[in-house]
């Protein structure tokens, strides 16, 4: 009775999500069109469906937002005490988990990322993280900048596509919960999860304006970033977008944040636990379809093991489920969009032309939709395109050590400095090659882990900054008076 | 595979002296504890609805060694047994009988007159189940019995108290003694994960089992807890994987204890699913060792023909 165990398709409820087919900007407690710029549309990346219109904000928009936020800092918030804006984030985080299905549904629909991952990840994450930065909101005495520590004031960030509310959380959790108030641009392909967060602001009876969601391209960005009245800037995104930002924001008084790109190595030894650093590889790199800035994009495996690393790993990869993101049954969803899709395109091509060897899962694609298969090059060299730059995409990169410092040095010979993963039974080589690598994270035996509590940034061309625990919260904060 | 027989040649090696086999059990790939509980729990979330879970409602029923090892065990329990076994479902002719019943030696010869002609195999616990407390000779005489009454399929014990005191050569020969004591019974080698406590521990007694000679090994006997977990099976069914890529010879799986639902039943068959592959995926080379999963199936499986869920009264109780 050998047969083969096709599992049926298990979606996701889609009509969960009631999507208005237009969304204004939401500014000052309010959701209302623009005043200049255009329309624009946001699609399902999967099927290429439009799903909703909503407003690319001009320079008009952007200013009354900003003044929103200003004057909510000035009239409300910055009298608001700890302990209140802590309650208005738990009420935030209350509510994030209670809609936290329909708000899965959005993300994946949105994004192109398997429901799995949105139900099981993303959201819980960014709930999480309302309730950890709830718990800073009166116990600022301890950040570490001694007593009463000041907010900045009105805070602009920018945020990637690739976990569009989780970046939201990130960002928004730690600046209310330190008094400052937001202005926040979601990504333009990715704006409707952010437009529900402001429903739940309301929902949670938010003072109006102390978040304010603006939609819009990289225009609306770069005029959000270089508003005059704006005191702290926080931006997620690519190593260039940054780059431009830390350039346009020099010689002012506004204080900035940047989380860029990565390459991150993921090191195995051959003492590793092997199927559990295969599952690491998997995790790290084929996450969220690659979309990852602290993906482990360049595997370095011991060569006494490579072969048998690899081929586990192809096997492994032949049983990933590629397709439509909302089947609950889905590892690997839709690329975010057509453009991303060319820049993974093109970079694997320059791997072949390279001459690394290039390995793809068999696997279906759709005909509608933008995808891209699970691809492990191997016999890749530092000197290769796909070893130095970000590819955004689920595209690993294989090379090969010796030796321990091999390792180390291979794994440091990038202008990057994110993340990094070390696989190894050996406690004392963890700890060894961890502290000699410049990564801002670094996973032992694990990859992809997230915690509110546990500070995430770069070294190098990945940033500077801190997200996420105690040292997140200075990011929002300088000492009385200053 | 080229050099199949230099590896099995190189297995056989390894246990030509204590040292050897010791060496060999210690270096394989260690398990990181954390990540294998993951994995298991990921594949945990896949949703099998439809006609795909008809199928594995189907296949888990097919798998089942259905059992009953009590002190309180008489003919009369066993009969009844084995009447489920050949028809679980007495109204619905479709309904595919179980892989095997499993009882305890005495009661064997009772089993296979009941199950003559069904399809249904006879297997019976032996070497002093379930602590494996006796000598060899008592553990041996124990299979022979069981075999000469009909069984054919031996599920032994193997010493834990040797496994963890390192005399690996001990449960090696045990092994291979009973699984000559066997003749042409199946031996299912029952490794008692929960006494074994680590991860690297059941991953080695898992190899230990394979290379001594094991049709199938066994998470559990059912009277220890923790008995069969996700993760265990896990482990287990990497191993049987990779010795077949060393050797080409496939090794069965049977999870036993603690599996009571059809849902907890259709997560096991994706475990073999995606780690060992559809091969697996059979009586002959997975089983789960159950008595009241029969009845959660049979149900689940009313409820996808008729549309709800029919009650406790509408399965039978043997």
């Amino acid at each position: 009775m050998n047969q083969s165990f096709e599992y049926s398709p298990a979606p996701e409820s889609r009509a969960i999500v009631n999507l208005a087919t237009s969304y204004g900007l939401f500014i000052d407690g309010k959701f209302a069109q623009g005043q200049d710029g255009a329309p624009f549309k946001t699609i399902d990346p999967a099927t290429e469906e439009v799903l909703a219109e909503v407003w690319g904000a001009g320079p008009k928009d952007v200013n009354r937002a900003v003044t929103a936020a200003r004057k909510a800092y000035n009239q409300t918030w910055r009298k608001t005490s700890g302990r209140e804006r802590g309650k208005y984030l738990y009420r935030i985080a209350r509510i994030i988990q209670e809609r936290s299905r329909e708000l899965a549904v959005l993300e994946s629909l949105d994004n192109g990322k398997p429901i799995r991952e949105s139900r099981d990840v993303d959201i819980p994450l960014v709930a999480a993280h309302f309730f950890y930065h709830a718990g800073w909101a009166d116990k600022l005495d301890y950040v570490g900048l001694g007593s009463s520590p000041s907010a900045y004031g009105v805070a602009a960030q920018v945020i990637p596509w690739n976990f569009p509310l989780l970046m939201l959380a990130w960002k928004v959790a730690p600046a209310l919960a330190a008094g400052n108030t937001v202005v926040l641009k979601p990504a333009e392909t990715t704006p409707l999860s952010a437009l529900w967060f402001a429903e739940i602001c309301q929902q949670a009876e938010l003072p109006n304006g102390v978040v304010n969601i603006i939609t819009g391209d990289g225009a609306t960005g770069a005029a959000l970033v270089s508003h005059p009245d704006v005191d702290k800037v926080a931006f997620t995104g690519s190593t260039e977008v940054g780059r431009q930002i830390a350039i346009s924001i020099a010689g002012t008084k506004k204080s900035l944040t940047l989380e860029l790109g990565g390459k991150a190595a993921n090191i195995v030894f051959d003492d590793a636990p092997i199927d559990q650093a295969v599952e690491g590889i998997v995790n790290g790199i084929f996450f969220n379809q690659g979309h990852v800035c602290c993906a482990g994009s360049r595997l370095l495996v011991q060569e006494s093991i490579a072969d048998a690393v690899i081929d586990s790993l192809k096997r492994r990869l032949s049983t990933l489920r590629l397709g439509d993101p909302l089947d609950k049954n889905t590892d690997i969803g839709a690329i975010n969009s057509a453009p991303q899709l060319a820049k993974i395109v093109e970079l694997a091509k320059s791997g072949e032309l390279d001459g690394a060897n290039k390995w793809q899962a068999p696997c279906q694609i759709p005909e509608k939709g933008y995808w891209f298969a699970p691809t492990v090059f191997t016999n890749v060299t530092q000197s290769h395109r796909i070893a130095r730059e970000e590819i955004f995409g689920p595209v690993l990169s294989t090379l090969t050590f010796r030796t321990p410092s091999e390792a180390v040095e291979k794994a440091n010979n990038t202008p990057f400095g994110l993340s990094a993963g070390i696989w190894t039974e050996k406690g004392s080589r963890i700890l060894q090659i961890a502290s000699q690598l410049k990564a801002g994270v670094i996973w032992a035996n694990t990859f992809n882990r997230f915690d509110p509590a546990s500070p995430f940034g770069g070294f190098k061309e990945s940033g500077y900054g801190r997200e996420g625990g105690r040292q997140g919260m200075l990011g929002y904060l300088r000492p009385r008076g200053k | 595979m080229p050099n199949t027989m230099n590896q099995v040649a190189t297995l056989t090696q390894v246990t030509e002296t204590p040292n050897a086999l010791a060496e060999f059990l210690r270096g394989l790939p260690g398990v990181d504890a954390v990540g294998a509980d993951q994995r298991a729990a990921s594949l945990a979330t896949r949703s099998i609805k439809t006609e795909s879970k008809r199928r594995a409602i189907d296949l888990a029923i097919s798998m089942i060694d259905l059992t009953t090892l009590e002190g309180a065990d008489t003919q009369g329990k066993v009969k009844a047994m084995c009447a489920k076994a050949r028809h679980p479902d007495p109204l619905n002719s479709e309904v595919p009988h179980v892989a095997a019943v499993c009882v305890y030696p005495d009661l064997v010869a009772i089993a296979s007159k009941e199950l003559v002609g069904s399809g249904v195999a006879v297997a019976s616990v032996a070497t002093a189940f379930p602590s494996g407390r006796a000598d060899l000779q008592t553990k041996l005489s124990d299979t022979r019995f069981a075999v000469s009454q009909g069984a054919t399929e031996i599920d032994m014990v193997i010493d834990r108290g040797a496994f963890l005191s390192g005399d690996y050569l001990k449960v090696y020969s045990e092994i291979v003694a009973t699984k000559s004591a066997c003749g042409d019974a199946h031996l299912k080698v029952i490794l008692e994960t929960g006494e074994l406590a680590t991860y690297d521990n059941v991953r080695r007694a898992s190899w230990l089992a394979m290379i001594a000679g094991a049709d199938f090994i066994k998470t559990s006997t059912g009277k220890v807890t923790p008995a069969a977990t996700l993760p265990v099976t896990l482990i287990m069914l990497e191993a049987v994987r990779d010795f077949r890529e060393q050797t080409g010879r496939m090794v069965g799986v049977k999870a036993a204890g603690g599996i009571r639902t059809a849902k907890d039943a259709i997560k096991y068959l994706v475990l073999v699913n995606e780690t060992c592959g559809p091969d697996w995926l059979t009586p002959q080379y997975f089983r789960l060792g159950a008595s009241i999963l029969l009845n959660d199936l049979l149900q689940q499986r009313q409820k996808m023909i008729t549309g709800h869920y029919s009650g406790p009264d509408y399965v039978t109780i043997d």
